[in-house]
């Protein structure tokens, strides 16, 4: 019990550590570089429309512009060499009306489209972090 | 007070089956595992402690219900647990629960034969600060506040609890704070637990030897596997209000622990098993420690 506790607090502690001397491209390598990113936000976007529970968000969108800006966001956050140049999440989101049950809505379907990719559930964890915040700017309701 | 006991739960659950008839929704939005299991007490958690999240499936604005169904099962006894939980806005939580603890041999041994310690259990939860799930950039938890009223039936052991200055009946207070660092698949919680609780309640509240509220503290950690399936320990510490006492330290007890693997095969379905040490139950009678297999259903929407 007690070395469980103990095995499970420095797998924590060690992966704080990694997290924190990775402020490089390891994430963006896991995604498989541009590349990746360009394919995976391609199929997310597609299944957004497809899914019951997002798809009025997508009604009037331009959705070849959607996918290449979450395609620099992503790219950008994920330590590559990519300049995310769309409007702040706050006034891309505004009048939307998003509720934190859409919100968890997307990230289901993210999550799906990184199955689909065959990405690590770990690399999933890590970059679903740098997202969820934006809960605070993208849920209005 | 027995008598009138038997009567009120079964009232509420009939007051929650007209809330799930009335009106909780069919498309509730939580993230899945992160309404978290039903606690031994009904309480959304872990299996042997409260967390700081909100219980069911309903997110922001939205309400919601989870049913359980619980078995512990030590070496020398055996707990029986059936719950519902309803929450309310991810803010609020009500549960109630019915535990049925089976003393076997420890009660034919005092001289009552099939003696059943039952207690009835209400629970009510508030989040107030924090989101334990989504706010990735910092290190606030989630923090909710809450207490556990306990009803126990300890019929032929009753005079016994009298004589030991035990309550039959008593109140926790907590608070809980939960934090998932998704970056890193890990949630964790820490609670403080003031309570006069022997047992969980199961021999009474308060004793002789020591009748004041205790501030215990209780930690989980929990390492997610894949969207689905967690796993983690958890440890409990209790009082030990009846040691001493006319026996001794023969009702001493020990400290809670468990190692739990959860599953969540659908959304609205969550499988959970442990193993638990729940240390000495009565040593006067039974002196070896209760180790032992903890299994629990949950339906939430």
């Amino acid at each position: 019990m007690t070395r469980l506790l103990i095995t499970l607090l420095l797998a924590f502690t060690l992966g704080q550590a990694s997290a924190q001397s990775t402020g490089n491209d390891s994430l963006y390598k896991a995604f498989g570089e541009k590349a990746g990113l360009t394919l995976l936000m391609d199929d997310f976007v597609q299944r957004l429309v497809a899914e019951p529970r997002t798809q009025a968000f997508f009604k009037n969108t331009d959705l070849s512009r959607l996918k290449t800006q979450l395609t620099d966001q992503l790219c950008m956050l994920s330590g590559g060499p990519c300049k995310y140049t769309g409007r702040d999440m706050k006034s891309a989101h505004m009048g939307m009306a998003v509720g934190k049950s859409e919100f968890n809505a997307l990230v289901e379907v993210l999550q799906e489209a990184m199955d689909a990719k065959n990405i690590a559930f770990t690399d999933q964890n890590r970059m679903l972090a740098l997202l969820a915040s934006m809960h605070r700017d993208i849920i209005t309701k | 007070m027995n008598g009138l006991s038997r009567y009120w739960l079964p009232v509420l659950v009939l007051g929650f089956g007209i809330f799930v008839i009335g009106g909780a929704q069919a498309d509730t939005g939580k993230l899945r595992l992160t309404g978290g299991v039903n606690s031994i007490d009904g309480v959304a958690g872990g299996g042997l402690t409260p967390w700081a999240i909100i219980g069911t499936n309903a997110s922001a604005g939205e309400r919601g219900v989870s049913a359980f169904a619980t078995r512990v099962k030590p070496k020398d006894y055996a707990l029986d647990v059936l719950g519902v939980v309803a929450g309310f806005n991810d803010r609020i939580e009500f549960s109630l629960a019915r535990q049925e603890f089976d003393t076997k041999a420890t009660g034919a041994a005092l001289g009552l034969p099939g003696l059943k310690l039952e207690q009835n259990i209400i629970g009510v939860k508030v989040k107030v600060a924090g989101e334990a799930i989504l706010d990735s950039d910092t290190w606030m938890p989630q923090i909710a506040v809450g207490l556990i009223y306990k009803d126990l039936d300890a019929g032929g052991l009753a005079p016994t609890l009298d004589a030991l200055g035990a309550k039959q009946h008593g109140t926790d207070f907590y608070v809980s704070a939960t934090k998932l660092l998704l970056a890193q698949s890990v949630l964790l919680n820490g609670t403080l637990r003031a309570t006069k609780a022997n047992q969980n309640g199961l021999l009474g509240f308060g004793g002789t030897a020591q009748n004041d509220y205790r501030v215990m503290p209780e930690f989980s950690v929990a390492y997610l596997l894949r969207k689905d399936l967690a796993i983690g320990a958890e440890y409990r510490v209790k009082p030990d209000n009846l040691n001493p006492s006319i026996l001794g330290a023969g009702l001493k007890e020990d400290d809670w622990k468990d190692l739990f693997i959860a599953w969540a095969p659908t959304k609205n379905v969550a499988l959970t098993a442990a193993y638990v040490d729940l240390g000495r139950i009565v040593p006067a009678i039974q002196s070896r420690k209760q180790t032992g297999w903890y299994l629990s259903a949950q339906v939430s929407f």
